[in-house]
């Protein structure tokens, strides 16, 4: 991989909730195009770490830097409309729209300003019709019409990461995308990530490790909130401290031989 | 928009514009004045639909708005009437100012109560709410240059310039009517609209919302303000209505009752408010004439609604599953 | 130097009655997460309650001692029969509800007692006045209303801070899961804080009793004045109720006596008057809108 400034830098991020100390100076670069995966067993802090990230958790130390700049004290929608785009690991979808209306309010949070108070917004191109590519591209080109409540569990994953590629944004991050699929949904989930890579920075915290080595440029292994490893998928594997973390883990597949 | 709805939006629209001469013909003029006074509540019922059924706000204090919008009228027909000044300003009962003036200042109100309230959320913003309403109340019964606590009496309605004279109390309903249809249209759109979308989205999921890059405040702010306004209208054609302009117009149970309509009428659905105002506004006339202590029964009444009933006449009507519209 | 010491102490006793109405209103809002509109009437039926029961026994303290178990009883029946069901449900639901709650009780007391206001004297033992400062007679039922409201203070801080209950309770109120299972019975723990709470604003009621009119819609009026209190003080947490409810206290009470005084300085009389009365009545409400600028959720606002 080039050289180049990091798209995502984390500095000696630091979080305590009461007695427990959820994120512990954890330090991250993500590289423009990077894929990186972060793993870890259940209560390593990976959510509260991208919880962080993305402004809804306030760190008690540390930096964040997203494109040369800080972003440590930003609000969420600030960060969000900077191009930092986030899927949630519980479903967090808008139940009383249609999946079409989901991604077009997705588009239409990065389409300037939205004091427009008379034009209809079911029949704005500008909206319609980059929410249905956007639902063509993640499988569910047929399924626009369907209020996005009564989409099945694999089919509101993928809504959440239609939403979340809809708003146009350079970094990506994925809190367990493939939680509650199945295996021939998280093939699929897995092949349209694949062809996000390169175009899109991706942070992806996941349990699947079939899915994690097939994908991930790097990996971060984060263990009680602490990172005890980073580097290529090969090396994690064989790191025998990562191991030890994973002895005995069931996870979501066990580390690979 | 289904075929059924369609019916029964025409229904109701008809019904309402043979009103007048039905109730003439029929020698009970009396329902024209009732009926006004249920399209001026429908107005605010409706107004607060916006920020409660599409907003997911649950303000009790929107009677404040109400209240101001009356007092706009009441206030400058005091000074017409004094032949005095307001900040300056001369008095005035000309329909085409005090009209829209008292839209405009109510939404001005909305737009400082709003900011404050707005900062904070569920319990808190219900209690906000109410209170600020009720600091409104305090306010305008202290001011003993304005009737205090016994208000003002108005002699006579708005004129418009000799065009028409609402003194008459058919042209007066058919003003409010007026009113009341260009309000509901301007809130169709509205509710369509980009800026309706975030709205509904922030009721539906403000966490994602704001994930999405939607700077939530300004759009509810915003909202709330168009609501305040709405209701400032509403209460400046009370005040006409009943040619009376008193702090009992702004009081907390008066907010809570028009929270009733909403819900009664259904939630989110525009039209469902005006059925809420007709239906509790009429229950209450029935009601009154069987027993004094009505209110026993209205309070059981609402309790028993809410747990079981959750969408609304309108709803009822329609044959809809429950829960307000969706889209 | 002497009227200012009067106000104070009026300022301490309207802050230690709206205490006892916040104290347990904001237990109900940080742990069962309910907003109970009702709590008015609880304060309604304490007055009553007490003025009747004062009027048949002639001994203001066993009209008490009938009065405040007899208002905590309707709580729980409240409790009970309407609200249990509501605690799940959103904030709207409870406000319709707890608002045709309010109706009922208005009305069924006006069927019982009528309309016209009841009134109520303080107990002979403290109808007279204490000079605590040589020269400032002061009347000893309000002294008694601060003895009695600091007690309750200290008495609800020992409960929550120092007591396996307490501890139950701020457990609750975080974790309601949690504690189910652990085996307590968590719907018995809430009817306890929502009859405590009852118990409380009867309190409140009846000893208000003496000082305004105990009428229909008393309840109302001194809500709202709750509701700023717990709004200030942050919503689940005593410590703010206190000092929510002190600082709403003497805000109001400086406020009426103080800012008429304080216009006449450079405006004309009658404008002073005006503005100052318009003002006065305001004061607390700019005080609340002073407090959520800086800080939304209150003063001390519960964590979590």
């Amino acid at each position: 991989m080039i050289a180049s400034a990091p798209l995502l830098r984390v500095d000696g991020l630091h979080k305590r909730f009461g007695g427990l100390t959820a994120t512990d100076a954890v330090s991250l670069a993500l590289a423009p195009g990077e894929l990186h995966a972060v793993i870890g067993p259940n209560g390593a802090g990976k959510t509260t770490l991208i919880g962080q990230l993305t402004g809804e958790i306030r760190p008690d130390a540390g930096r964040i830097g997203f494109a040369g700049e800080d972003i440590t004290r930003l609000a969420v929608d600030v960060r969000a409309r900077r191009g930092l785009a986030r899927s949630f690991q519980v479903t967090s979808i808008f139940a009383g729209f249609t999946a079409l209306d989901n991604v077009a309010l997705a588009v239409q949070a990065h389409a300037g300003h939205s004091f427009q108070f008379w034009a209809d917004a079911g029949r704005d191109a500008a909206l319609r019709e980059p929410a249905l590519a956007m639902l063509d591209r993640v499988g569910l080109g047929a399924r626009g019409d369907v209020p996005a409540g009564n989409l099945a569990h694999g089919e509101q994953r993928q809504l959440e990461i239609a939403m979340a590629l809809a708003t146009g944004p350079s970094l990506l991050l994925l809190d367990e995308p493939m939680a509650g699929m199945g295996r021939e949904e998280s093939s699929g989930m897995v092949d349209l990530l694949a062809g996000l890579k390169g175009d899109l920075t991706i942070l992806l915290v996941e349990h699947d490790m079939d899915a994690v080595f097939a994908l991930a440029d790097r990996v971060t292994v984060l263990v009680y909130g602490r990172v005890i490893a980073t580097g290529p998928p090969a090396a994690i594997r064989a790191d025998p401290a990562v191991r030890a973390a994973y002895l005995g883990e069931t996870g979501g597949g066990g580390v690979g031989p | 928009m289904g075929r059924r709805e369609r019916i029964v939006q025409l229904v109701g629209l008809a019904f309402l514009l043979l009103l007048p001469p039905l109730a003439t013909a029929t020698g009970q003029p009396f329902y024209i004045s009732l009926f006004t006074r249920i399209l001026v509540f429908a107005l605010a019922a409706v107004s607060l639909d916006l920020i409660l059924g599409f907003g997911g706000m649950v303000s009790f204090g929107h009677a404040a708005f109400v209240g101001i919008g009356a007092y706009v009228v009441g206030i400058l027909f005091f000074h017409q009437f004094e032949n005095s000044t307001f900040l300056g300003l001369p008095g005035t009962v000309n329909g085409l100012v005090v009209l829209p003036l008292a839209a405009a200042v109510s939404a001005l109100c909305a737009l400082v109560i709003g900011a404050i309230c707005l900062r904070t959320r569920g319990i808190g913003f219900i209690m906000i709410t109410l209170a600020f309403a009720q600091m409104f109340f305090y306010l305008f019964v202290s001011l003993r240059r304005y009737g205090g606590d016994d208000g003002i009496a108005l002699w006579g309605r708005s004129e418009f310039g000799g065009v028409i004279d609402i003194n008459d109390n058919v042209t007066f309903y058919y003003l409010v009517l007026a009113i009341l249809l260009g309000f509901l249209v301007m809130c169709r759109r509205l509710v369509r609209s980009r800026f309706g979308m975030v709205v509904r989205g922030a009721r539906d999921n403000e966490r994602r919302m704001r994930a999405l890059g939607f700077p939530i405040y300004r759009y509810k702010l915003a909202a709330f303000v168009i609501a305040g306004a709405g209701a400032g209208l509403a209460g400046a054609l009370l005040a006409n209505a009943t040619e009376y302009v008193g702090p009992a117009y702004m009081t907390w149970s008066r907010s809570g009752e028009i929270i009733v309509m909403v819900v009664l009428g259904g939630m989110g659905t525009l039209v469902g408010p005006v059925f809420g105002a007709a239906a509790l506004l009429l229950l209450e006339d029935v009601l009154a004439e069987y027993t004094e202590h009505w209110q026993i029964v209205l309070g059981p009444l609402l309790l028993i609604v809410v747990l079981f009933a959750r969408r609304g006449l309108y709803g009822l009507i329609l044959g809809r599953p429950g829960g307000p519209l969706r889209r | 130097m002497l009227l200012l010491i009067e106000q104070l102490l009026n300022g301490v006793q309207l802050g230690v009655m709206l205490f006892l109405m916040a104290a347990g209103l904001t237990l109900v809002f940080g742990i069962m997460n309910m907003i109970n509109l009702a709590h008015g009437s609880f304060y309604m039926i304490g007055a009553y309650l007490t003025a009747t029961f004062t009027g048949l026994f002639d001994s203001f303290l066993i009209a008490l001692l009938l009065a405040l178990p007899l208002a905590a009883l309707v709580g729980l029946v409240v409790e009970v029969i309407a609200l249990r069901t509501l605690y799940r449900r959103d904030h709207l639901d409870q406000v319709l509800a707890t608002f045709g709650l309010i109706l009922f009780f208005n009305e069924l007391v006006r069927i019982i007692w009528g309309p016209v206001p009841v009134f109520m004297n303080p107990p002979a033992l403290l109808s007279g006045t204490v000079e605590i400062v040589p020269g400032a007679p002061y009347p000893a039922f309000r002294l008694a209303i601060i003895g009695v409201g600091i007690a309750v203070a200290v008495f609800l801080w020992v409960l929550i801070a120092r007591t396996r209950t307490g501890m139950l309770i701020r457990a609750g109120a975080t974790n309601r899961e949690m504690v189910e299972a652990l085996g307590v019975n968590v719907a018995l723990l809430y009817s306890l804080v929502f009859a405590l709470g009852a118990a409380l604003a009867a309190l409140a009621g009846a000893m208000a009793g003496p000082i305004l009119a105990v009428q229909v819609g008393m309840g109302e009026q001194i809500l709202i004045l709750t509701f700023v209190v717990i709004v200030i003080g942050g919503i689940g947490s005593i410590r703010g109720a206190f000092i929510g409810a002190l600082l709403v206290g003497l805000v109001d009470t400086f406020g009426r006596v103080l800012l008429p005084s304080a216009f006449k300085l450079f405006l004309d009389p009658s404008t002073a008057d005006g503005v100052g009365a318009s003002l006065s009545s305001m004061s607390i409400y700019i005080l609340m809108a002073a407090v959520l600028f800086f800080r939304p959720r209150g003063l001390f606002p519960a964590p979590g």
